[in-house]
């Protein structure tokens, strides 16, 4: 039982915090706020270069073989410098379904391309009505004699518009009909009959909507042989749960030394406004919070490869508290900046935003307890 | 990075438990689940701290020297987690965890020598007198007076709030030895024999029907100055240094744990009519699960600073005020799940050894006697307001 950080891991996270200090300012943040693209390529290009995008990939597909608390530790920056780059979609959804689906040719031609910049991803598996379950997918993939046609509609797509292949997730059928098998399929940004709609995400980079109306895909646009995908796509989300969990605890962090140091700064009736047990005891509660998150999310890393049950109850916890926490720290630092709270000329409305996003990203508080106590019967029932 | 013990850790997990099996009796382990209070009645508490002693085990955060077992921290939170999960007796904090190394870090070479084996055999059983009737959260406002006649101290006042006062032999007190500029100074920390002539004893019958806390009052008491622990007027450092280890002593999660699965059993049970199957109520057992998965990573992530020698500071208050806050929520959840069972008073204690038959289930005695109880847990050891104005001092600076 050790949970200090290694030197390696003090090292990236010094490199990484150096560079959000160093490079992710509120100028650059706010240039890049009505940027078309949501994120700079430049800024990429140096992710590349850090070795960030090749962090999670296995040595073999040119990575660097690191985990989730790797993982973990990035985003937390990253969630310091409200970054928009599409770290998530391409590497932490989009390389680790093909490193745990695609054949050894699949992940060959896209996992040493994802590490060296040249290759961006995303995952397209929401739809409208499926809400938050990961198991119901009405997009469906019917086997063709040159390979396969897709048809349907997915929603929320983080950074569908800047990849260049899309992961798709579809219901294979075969001419029997639905076969209760997900299958993931690689689908170009560029594929005929596929409608791309773009539209900006609340609290930084953008997301899309597709229109697939008979897509064709040949055949190894199938992601593996066939096998049902869904084991995967919950592996994959309880992973980036955890991932984003620590971007939402960089965040947090923000928002409690900002509004602190306001509320030395701020005088009213004659002195600070920490002057007041009212205000220092809602910053405690505020401390308290950050730090349980950073608990959670550091759990929820530590036990992303264990067993599906374990692995996914604690990503459903980790969701649940930490959104729970981030909606606290958030609306108490917008009450605590008063007016100047609710105005877009302070950064605290941006890192706001971005933590809304994150509650509602893969389900809410709510969805994620019932996951959770779900999770815990079937535990019992084993 | 690892969550994980390691195979030195998992052996020492396996001797714990073989201890455990070996050492605590079916009587014991009734006895305590049965106990709605913070603390063992002596005859069980003592009984286990006698095992606990004679493995070398009776204090386990002491240096080897006065007889610890000189755990790693790591092996303290397996130590404690597998005490919590097979529900042993609570021995005599007020001894092993306060007193003890107050004494170890500022007592005279007597005092040591006399006290501390004491403590770790559980020949003496202790109580603290810290709060009095004026002095709360405002503890250094303390009125209880020592006065210097020669070689004794003459002691007159009234302590409150005293757990276990009418079982206690001794108590470790805040007394004002004189009236410094701040009311912090001229406090002194005094050892007394509850046998003392002028002592007397007031039982404080609590909401949850226990007899737990008293009211002591001291009548012209003399104690020897040589029982006083370090220098004349300090006594606020050392007293502060004790809640130190009152707070963050805390490895709470685990026993929290066992709490919440007593609850989820009655839940699931026929008895309660499934309230499990009630989505109401099983998201509020996951939330609850989940604060206690929250606080055991903040507790191991604190353990694992204080393997390589880090302070952990005032993350101590964290882990006090979570604790008894999700104690609370335990209990409070306790009492929806058993429904129409909490208009049932069994006023009868100890509970473990009523002579009639009780009017509930054994396994819902305790539900609502531990919430009403549990009010208290946001209070001593510094209320929750007071953990709040630390973290805010300490944590933020403001």
């Amino acid at each position: 039982m050790d949970l200090n950080l290694t030197d390696e891991q003090r090292l990236l996270r010094e490199s990484a915090e150096r560079f959000v200090t160093e490079s992710y300012d509120a100028d650059h943040r706010r240039k890049g706020a009505n940027d078309p693209l949501g994120f700079s390529p430049a800024v990429w290009k140096q992710f590349a270069e850090l070795g960030w995008l090749a962090l999670p990939i296995p040595e073999e597909f040119d990575g660097l073989g690191g985990g989730p608390v790797e993982i973990g530790i990035l985003m937390e920056a990253f969630g310091r410098g409200l970054v928009s780059e599409p770290y998530v979609a391409t590497v932490v959804l989009g390389a680790a379904l093909i490193e745990r689906c695609g054949s050894t040719a699949q992940k060959q031609a896209s996992l040493p391309k994802v590490a060296d910049g040249s290759l961006k991803l995303a995952f397209a598996h929401s739809e409208r009505a499926a809400r938050f379950d990961l198991a119901k997918v009405a997009t469906s993939a019917t086997k063709t004699a040159q390979g396969w046609r897709l048809s349907g509609s997915k929603i929320a797509v983080l950074d569908g518009h800047a990849a260049d292949e899309i992961i798709v997730s579809a219901h294979l059928h075969d001419h029997q009909g639905p076969s209760g098998r997900i299958g993931l399929f690689l689908v170009p940004a560029t594929a005929q009959e596929l409608a791309i709609s773009d539209y900006q995400r609340l609290g930084g980079g953008r997301a899309c909507n597709l229109e697939l109306s008979d897509v064709q895909l040949p055949e190894d646009a199938l992601l593996g042989d066939g096998k049902d995908a869904l084991p995967a796509i919950e592996w994959v989300v309880d992973r980036a749960m955890a991932a984003l969990g620590a971007e939402a605890v960089g965040i947090m962090q923000v928002l409690l030394d900002t509004t602190l140091e306001y509320t030395k700064i701020r005088k009213q009736f004659g002195r600070p406004l920490s002057a007041n047990q009212v205000i220092r005891h809602r910053l405690a509660d505020m401390a308290i919070q950050v730090d349980e998150a950073r608990s959670m999310a550091l759990r929820a890393a530590l036990k992303a490869d264990s067993s599906p049950v374990e692995r996914a109850r604690a990503a459903s916890a980790a969701k649940a508290k930490i959104g729970k926490c981030a909606r606290f720290v958030g609306e108490q630092s917008i009450q605590l900046h008063g007016g100047m709270g609710v105005t877009e000329e302070l950064e605290v409305g941006a890192y706001f935003k971005r933590l809304v996003a994150f509650d509602t990203l893969f389900g809410g508080t709510a969805h994620h307890y019932a996951r959770h106590a779900l999770l815990g019967r079937i535990t019992k029932a084993a | 990075m690892d969550l994980s013990f390691n195979a030195e850790e998992r052996a020492f997990q396996s001797e714990v438990r073989g201890f455990i099996a070996k050492n605590l009796t079916e009587d014991m382990k009734r006895a305590t689940a049965l106990t709605p209070s913070v603390f063992s009645d002596p005859d069980i508490g003592m009984a286990w701290q006698r095992a606990l002693h004679s493995r070398g085990w009776g204090a386990p955060g002491w240096p080897v020297d006065h007889g610890g077992p000189s755990w790693t921290p790591a092996q303290r939170w397996i130590f404690e987690s597998e005490c919590a999960r097979a529900g042993v007796p609570n021995v005599n904090v007020m001894g092993v965890k306060m007193v003890g190394p107050v004494i170890i870090g500022f007592g005279s070479p007597e005092q040591k020598n006399f006290y501390l084996p004491r403590i770790l055999s559980g020949e003496d059983y202790w109580c603290q007198g810290y709060s009095e009737p004026g002095s709360g959260s405002d503890l250094s406002s303390l009125k209880t007076r020592a006065v210097r006649d020669g070689d004794d101290y003459i002691i007159n006042g009234t302590k409150i709030w005293t757990t276990h006062a009418h079982h206690a032999n001794r108590m470790f007190a805040l007394v004002r030895t004189s009236d410094g500029p701040r009311q912090q100074d001229g406090i002194s920390f005094i050892l007394i024999d509850m046998k003392t002539p002028g002592i007397t004893t007031r039982p404080i019958l609590t909401i949850g029907g226990d007899h737990e806390v008293n009211q002591v009052f001291f009548d012209d008491v003399r104690v020897p100055v040589a029982n006083r622990v370090g220098d004349e007027g300090k006594g606020w450092t050392y007293g502060k240094y004790l809640l130190e280890f009152e707070r963050g002593s805390g490895i709470a999660s685990a026993k929290l744990r066992e709490g919440l699965r007593a609850i989820t059993e009655l839940a699931e049970s026929d008895l309660t009519g499934r309230a499990i199957d009630s989505p109401d109520i099983a998201s509020r057992i996951s939330e609850v699960e989940v604060d206690i998965d929250a606080l055991e990573m903040t507790e191991l992530r604190v353990l694992s600073a204080l393997q390589t020698g880090q302070n952990p500071g005032a993350v101590s208050s964290i882990l006090k005020l979570r604790n008894s806050e999700i104690r609370q929520a335990v209990t409070r959840l306790g009492v929806d799940v058993i429904g129409h069972d909490a208009l049932t008073v069994e006023p009868m204690r100890p509970l473990y050894k009523l002579n009639h038959e009780p009017a509930l289930p054994e396994d819902m005695l305790t539900v609502v006697p531990e919430y009403l109880n549990g009010r208290a847990y946001t209070i001593f050891g510094g209320t929750s307001e007071i953990q709040r104005d630390i973290i805010a001092k300490m944590m933020l600076g403001i």
